[in-house]
């Protein structure tokens, strides 16, 4: 990561916590101490030791970890699982402990004036003895806990902040708050660490819990405003989903990749655009698994690796489905060109839904990603984190320059829009309609391409039919309107002139 | 026969510590009857020995000698403190 430096500004420090110094502007202000404030279970003690992790596996810098609450083999252990072995670097001289924590014999008695004049000293020599530049003390408020007097302990924490500055390294200081949007921690800390605060929380939304990192202030430095989520992922630690820190590049790709469906690929002006995020909406039984499969059967001919992540359909189901369509899943799969994932929406919050997609993108680098649908996440997260999560995931799709199809159910079989519609049809590049058409009292359905960003597109609606070659897309409904509206009215020949002539030409 | 193994934890020459050192002279002279071994640590000069024994505050005087360990931590001018924290028994009214 590069660490900007302009006039005056504030030198950062990468943490090497992934999507955290997109936030944080580059890093954490570099040689000064950073309060991290945050309620219990807010993953302080992660953030406080992965900001050493980072240091060591990244960017070979060792680091000092100061423990006031939880004994060194505690940590050890914690982080283990986190996938660090801590005692690996201790022996290579990368980390230290200053162990701070409690004694397990009874407290002390105290039988005049102190200080923390051992605490000082210890932690100058291990920072001096490793070479250390990076310091992470965890946490403050247990330091409170362990001496009666709480004046003497934030004196003695300010001297323990000037020594670092002194020693030249970068620290990370956590504290508890009591509540997740109050004062910004216990004891009055933040008055001896004025200068940068970042905000750790665990919410409470619509029955999920939901973390999220903000960073309050760094002093005479840029960095994102604002509360950006982030999830605690086994072998990685902190993930900050960085979204409005992302950069929207707009890609003006010309080039066209198939559907897998050359009627559609005609009523979307020759196809879709290699890099570009396409809609599906539909009731239930419109079709769009059935577009997903000649999406995916398309990159296969194209010789495009395709991932496929599916969340209403087995996998089972999902090959049977496109046998019955002619289409052999296995033998994309077999030559490397189908990647199947499926899941229940539900085993993963969104934010773990989307570093998982992340990371099979990372892995797979497919040339094009199908999710079979969208609208089945909802349910799994508040609006909010919903919006997040779809903003985020496009965003990285969008990077990778890969062609990606979502679907939408929609809740009613006829008109209607979806949450998901309402919310990623801005994002999304192009958006097509399955319906369905009740006429004669027959069930019909019909397709049409709402919208294609940068180019032309039919703008009329035609009839399909689903057989055993797939979609059959057929000609246009003559004489109906309203099929969008889920009112298809048929409109005699009079009444077609007379529309005309209101509007000019009504027809393509 | 064992006395009292003790040692004084202090940071450099500060007046707490002089003060430490002085109250401790008193109490071992006073309050142990010559049964005793003191040793002082400056932590500034000898980090890892308050590592070991995981020292924070300065002074801190810990009885390592006779089990189980007790500390007591501040200048020992509270005299009363000093024998409760570190349970001295008081010699002469035995």
């Amino acid at each position: 990561m590069t660490a900007p430096v302009e006039g005056g500004q504030v030198e950062k420090l990468a943490t090497g916590i992934e999507g955290f110094d997109l936030v944080a502007g580059g890093g954490l202000p570099k040689g000064r101490t950073t309060l991290v404030a945050g309620t219990a279970g807010s993953a302080k003690t992660v953030f406080a030791a992965q900001f050493l992790a980072g240091g060591i596996t990244q960017f070979g810098e060792p680091g000092v970890f100061v423990t006031f609450e939880e004994s060194p083999a505690d940590i050890r252990r914690n982080l283990r699982s986190l996938g660090w072995d801590v005692a690996a670097w201790e022996r290579e001289g990368r980390w230290a402990f200053v162990d701070a924590s409690p004694a397990p014999d009874e407290p002390p008695g105290v039988t005049g004036t102190y200080d923390l004049g051992g605490l000082i000293a210890r932690t100058e020599a291990a920072v001096r003895r490793i070479g250390a530049t990076r310091v992470a003390m965890d946490s403050i408020g247990a330091v409170f806990a362990q001496f009666p007097d709480a004046g003497v302990v934030r004196h003695e924490l300010f001297r323990v902040a000037s020594l670092l500055r002194a020693l030249g390294v970068t620290a990370v200081l956590t504290a508890e708050r009591l509540h997740e949007y109050g004062e910004v921690a216990r004891y009055g800390v933040e008055e001896f660490v004025a200068d940068n605060v970042i905000l750790l929380r665990n919410v409470l939304e619509e029955a999920r819990r939901r973390r999220t990192v903000e960073v309050l202030k760094f002093r005479g430095t840029v960095h994102q405003k604002g509360e950006f989520p982030f999830t605690v992922m086994p072998g990685e630690g902190v993930v900050v989903i960085p979204l409005s820190a992302l950069q929207l590049r707009q890609h003006s790709s010309a080039v066209r990749v198939s559907s897998g469906n050359a009627a559609l690929d005609e009523m979307c002006g020759g196809g879709f655009f290699r890099d570009s995020i396409v809609l599906v909406s539909g009731a239930t039984g419109t079709g769009k698994t059935l577009l997903t499969t000649e999406f995916v059967a398309g990159g296969a001919a194209a010789g495009e690796r395709c991932l496929l992540l599916a969340f209403e359909e087995s996998r089972e189901q999902l090959f049977r489905n496109a046998a019955s369509w002619g289409r052999d899943f296995a033998a994309y799969e077999a030559a490397g060109l189908l990647r199947l994932v499926c899941e229940y929406p539900e085993t993963a919050s969104l934010e773990d839904h989307l570093i998982r997609m992340k990371q099979l993108l990372a892995e797979f680098r497919p040339q094009r990603v199908a999710v079979d649908s969208l609208s089945a996440l909802e349910r799994v997260g508040s609006l909010k984190a919903f919006r997040e999560f779809v903003i985020g995931l496009t965003s990285f799709i969008k990077h990778q320059e890969i062609a990606g199809l979502f679907t939408a159910t929609t809740p009613r079989l006829m008109g209607g829009e979806s949450v998901t519609e309402e919310h990623i049809s801005t994002i999304t590049d192009s958006i097509i309609l399955l319906r369905y058409v009740d006429m004669f009292g027959e069930m019909r359905r019909g397709v049409t391409v709402l919208k294609m960003r940068g180019s032309a597109h039919e703008k009329v609606i035609r009839e399909y039919r689903i057989d055993d070659s797939g979609m059959r897309i057929g000609r246009t409904f003559a004489n109906v309107s309203g099929i969008l509206a889920g009112h298809p009215r048929v409109t005699t020949p009079g009444e077609l002139e007379r529309l005309r002539e209101l509007f000019g030409d009504a027809g393509a | 026969m064992p006395g009292y193994r003790l040692t004084l934890y202090i940071a450099g020459r500060t007046p707490s510590a002089e003060r430490a050192l002085a109250n401790l002279q008193r109490i071992c002279a006073k309050d142990l009857h010559g049964q005793y071994e003191v040793s002082v640590v400056d932590v500034t000069e000898d980090p890892q020995r308050a590592e070991q024994a995981r020292v924070l505050a300065t002074p801190t005087l810990v009885r390592e000698l006779p089990p189980p360990i007790r500390r007591v931590i501040g200048d020992l001018s509270d005299h009363a403190a000093v024998l409760v924290g570190l349970n001295l028994a008081p010699v002469e009214g035995a």
